[in-house]
């Protein structure tokens, strides 16, 4: 696990969450997964490819999401299956927007996918040959989680690792 | 909630925005917001082509426009109304704030960048910059918002 690569997901997360919702938020749980992964509830997958590749799963149950959108929205919103996607696509793409910000400040250059929405039973595809990172974050609103499994593109590996030949 | 004096234009009637995001959501927030700062909401857009048509109708003082859209990007959308309407002023909102995402922008006409998530008094100011810029179209603020239409 490449923690260089995870730190800026956690970071944005954080400080989304904290800023939407006007209010700290916490991580409860942190623990290393290889299987595929097991929504809680509605979840927004977000794939990266480039110098850097893997993807980004922002979880939330469809109570949390209603109260997220409420808070965002200042009045009480009333609960649907539309308002539920709306706020679980816009977290993510602001919490994905913002790690892509700070990677690409370090140099990394990579393309990311519009948020595909799961909403159905089956679980989701794991992470390959990556583990995923899957962390609780504690916010006003209920628990969100995310699911994090991020590699460096092979081939740039082999570069940075290859070593220049002693006489 | 934290009170902002109104931002009007010269002839003291609100600044109208046209709002440009593919989030329902996101537009929301910012209509939000626009109306804590005296604002008028004259018309929305949830891709860059319709935004290009909406402007041509309403003629905004103020475009807040996202970059990643369907259809038809911000950045390309921004080229278009610039190069027909050149004191077009555009702001733009996306939570993508790497530096080539700006300078394209900025070299495409837009005038200012804010990332999301947005604070109003990030968006208070940028806003505030970006109208100064031509005192004989928008005057400076003169009332606490909400009061102007008294």
């Amino acid at each position: 696990m490449r923690m260089e690569l995870i730190q800026p997901f956690i970071n944005a997360a954080d400080a989304v969450f904290a800023e939407s919702l006007q209010a700290p938020t916490k991580i409860v749980d942190l623990e290393m997964d290889q299987e595929a992964y097991r929504r809680k509830g509605v979840a927004a997958l977000i794939a990266i490819k480039g110098d850097i590749e893997g993807r980004v799963i922002l979880d939330l149950s469809p109570e949390v999401a209603v109260k997220v959108a409420s808070q965002l929205a200042g009045v009480e919103v009333e609960a649907s299956e539309q308002v539920v996607r709306e706020t679980v696509c816009e977290m993510a793409n602001m919490v994905i927007g913002n790690s892509v910000t700070l990677l690409n400040d370090q140099g990394f250059h990579f393309k990311v996918f519009p948020p595909e929405i799961h909403m159905d039973e089956t679980g989701l595809a794991g992470s390959a040959d990556t583990e995923a990172l899957v962390i609780c974050i504690e916010t006003p609103c209920g628990e969100i989680y995310l699911n994090i499994a991020m590699h460096y593109l092979h081939r740039r590996r082999q570069e940075r690792n290859a070593v220049p030949a002693l006489d | 909630m934290k009170q902002f004096a109104a931002l009007l234009r010269k002839d003291n009637q609100p600044v109208r925005y046209l709002v440009v995001d593919d989030s329902v959501f996101a537009r929301k927030n910012l209509i939000k917001m626009i109306e804590m700062f005296g604002g008028e909401v004259a018309g929305e857009a949830g891709d860059g082509l319709t935004a290009i048509a909406e402007f041509n109708r309403i003629s905004p003082d103020i475009v807040l426009m996202d970059i990643t859209m369907p259809q038809m990007e911000g950045i390309e959308a921004v080229e278009r109304i610039v190069r027909q309407h050149p004191s077009a002023r555009i702001v733009m909102v996306s939570s993508v704030g790497y530096q080539e995402n700006i300078l394209a922008a900025l070299q495409k006409g837009a005038k200012h960048f804010v990332q999301k998530p947005v604070k109003p008094e990030v968006l208070y100011e940028i806003l505030r910059y970006v109208l100064s810029d031509d005192p004989n179209a928008v005057g400076v603020p003169v009332a606490m918002a909400g009061e102007h239409r008294s």
